[in-house]
């Protein structure tokens, strides 16, 4: 019993209480003056630019999270463990430092510099370069969700509908994407809520222009540098919403993850639910 | 026959894109003026102490956690009460949360306006706080599947032989989650190391006193000093890669099936 009131004091000091008093604090001087920091110009660009983002983002991290699972799941090629290797790499690095790589490359000085210059394309301190940086970092999660799933499943339904004639897209449409549906919503779910919630490579990435390239991450941060708390916390109380939406999300998805991952659990790449985004830092 | 390799092209050029060649471009800048440059950027004064703190930080957040991750597994495993689906679902919370808003949060509780007047806000607790919040759902996600897959015949049978609770602890229970717990560990202490959103907010970045390495490369990087940037970037990288490395061939060797 006393465990039990050590366990949950280390969990309210720590998580639940400060998450409540972020609502306070926005709503600390009424729901009116909250509602105006957050429909400030400003503030609406930054939420405007990160629904933007997050759509882009994850739309090209899921197309391509599908397309590599089904390479790495059923295709054997030397060097395939180096693709899944690198695959996994954005989950190695601070946020700070995937930011820096995008600049090395895409910057004013970086290797393709001279050549986007030329072209009149603007990367960093642009749109591009935030829904790349977020793209990056979220990469991993559809085929950490999606390639464990192809795995399992084998290619046995897929091979008989190709010899009942059915086109490649067909089989793909009808077999393979109905049966991936359950991790690839996990994966999309994971992948949505780490571009929504990435702070450190788009504030490298972004320069952080008002108005122009903020998101609502950064629009966070300055509201506080600006001596704008409200801002800030009513910012981040809607970042917050959309975040237990995600997770309501995810825990739907994973009632019906538990029955099946009872068997599943032997077996060495089986998706649970408890397999959540790792080093996820943002 | 060629339609067959456009699948595997396109990935391979959304990966160099994205991953290969901002990795290249950061080893290749890391080392443009040779390992002279590349060292004198890493033993900078003040790069050392950003490292050093970091490091030391994570480390103890990562072993503190371990514990408090095993108490937490353990009660949600072993004992029940009402309200303990919700408190599950809290505990991932950091996951779902923006950095930002981790920071945010913390530091309006235990910063200068804090209710409780507990003030860490520019102080290294405040780094420890914020590593802290980020890092729980590791130690406890870690070794929670492996208490609940725990069979307790063992333990029965050795408290029916007479061993105290200790000894039950001790040579039953610990050996068979100690690999787990190393490695929520070492995640934990991965995951720190290059922790910046919530950090940045409560530390106040003090050079020398509360600045963490992801905070003085993104100072590099402002003053346009992309070269040292480049430089502790690799250290950084290194460090997690080893960790990573560590991890997965403690998981291989003692089986642990991937509930991270």
């Amino acid at each position: 019993m006393p465990l039990r009131i050590i366990a949950l004091s280390y969990i309210g000091l720590l998580i639940a209480l400060p998450v409540g008093f972020v609502f306070y604090k926005a709503f600390q001087h009424g729901f009116l003056a909250a509602w105006n920091s957050v429909t400030t110009p400003d503030a609406l660009s930054a939420l405007w630019l990160t629904l933007g983002v997050v759509v882009i983002a994850v739309t090209m991290d899921t197309i391509f999270g599908v397309g590599v699972s089904l390479i790495l799941a059923r295709h054997r090629f030397p060097g395939v463990w180096l693709l899944d290797a690198f695959v996994d790499l954005p989950l190695a690095l601070s946020p700070v430092v995937v930011g820096i790589s995008l600049i090395l490359v895409y910057g004013r000085t970086g290797w393709f510099g001279n050549w986007l210059a030329a072209h009149g394309i603007e990367v960093i301190f642009s749109l591009p370069g935030i829904v790349m940086a977020s793209a990056t970092v979220a990469l991993p999660y559809v085929v950490r969700s999606v390639l464990p799933v192809l795995q399992e499943i084998g290619t046995d339904q897929e091979q008989a509908a190709a010899t009942l004639g059915a086109s490649t897209f067909t089989v793909f449409r009808r077999i393979t994407l109905p049966s991936i549906r359950r991790g690839l919503a996990y994966g999309v779910t994971l992948t949505t809520a780490r571009v929504l919630g990435e702070f450190g490579a788009v504030l490298v990435v972004s320069g952080a222009i008002l108005g122009k390239t903020q998101t609502m991450t950064l629009f966070i941060q300055s509201s506080i540098e600006n001596l704008d708390p409200t801002g800030a916390f009513a910012g981040a109380v809607i970042l917050i919403l959309i975040s237990i939406v995600v997770l309501a999300l995810l825990g739907s998805e994973a009632k019906d993850e538990r029955r099946t991952s009872r068997w599943r659990s032997r077996s060495h790449q089986s998706p649970s639910v408890t397999e959540m985004p790792l080093l996820s830092t943002t | 026959m060629l339609y067959r390799a456009l699948g595997p092209s396109l990935a391979i050029t959304y990966l160099s894109l994205l991953v290969l060649l901002p990795i290249a471009a950061i080893l290749s800048t890391a080392f443009a003026g040779g390992w002279g440059a590349f060292w004198a950027a890493v033993s900078q004064p003040e790069a050392v102490a950003a490292l050093r703190l970091t490091l030391l930080a994570s480390a103890g957040v990562a072993l503190f956690n371990s514990i408090a991750g095993l108490l937490i597994a353990w009660v949600l495993v072993r004992d029940d009460f009402r309200g303990k689906r919700i408190v599950s679902a809290i505990i991932d919370l950091p996951f779902a949360l923006p950095t930002i808003v981790a920071g945010l949060t913390l530091l309006a509780l235990y910063g200068p306006s804090s209710p409780f007047h507990l003030d860490v806000a520019n102080s290294r607790w405040g780094i420890i706080f914020a590593l802290a919040f980020v890092t729980l759902p590791f130690s406890v996600r870690s070794v929670q599947p492996v208490l609940a897959e725990f069979d307790r015949e063992a333990e029965e049978a050795a408290a029916s032989l007479g061993a105290s609770s200790a000894v039950v602890w001790r040579r039953i229970i610990l050996p068979s989650i100690a690999p787990a717990m190393l490695a929520g560990i070492g995640l934990a202490f991965a995951r720190a190391v290059g922790e910046f959103g919530s950090v940045v907010l409560i530390s106040g970045n003090i050079p020398f006193k509360t600045e963490v390495a992801s905070s003085w490369i993104y100072s590099l990087s402002q003053s346009d000093d992309l070269g040292a940037a480049a430089a502790v970037s690799v250290v950084l990288i290194l460090i997690a890669l080893v960790v990573l490395l560590a991890i997965g061939a403690l998981r291989r060797k003692f089986d642990i099936s991937e509930a991270i």
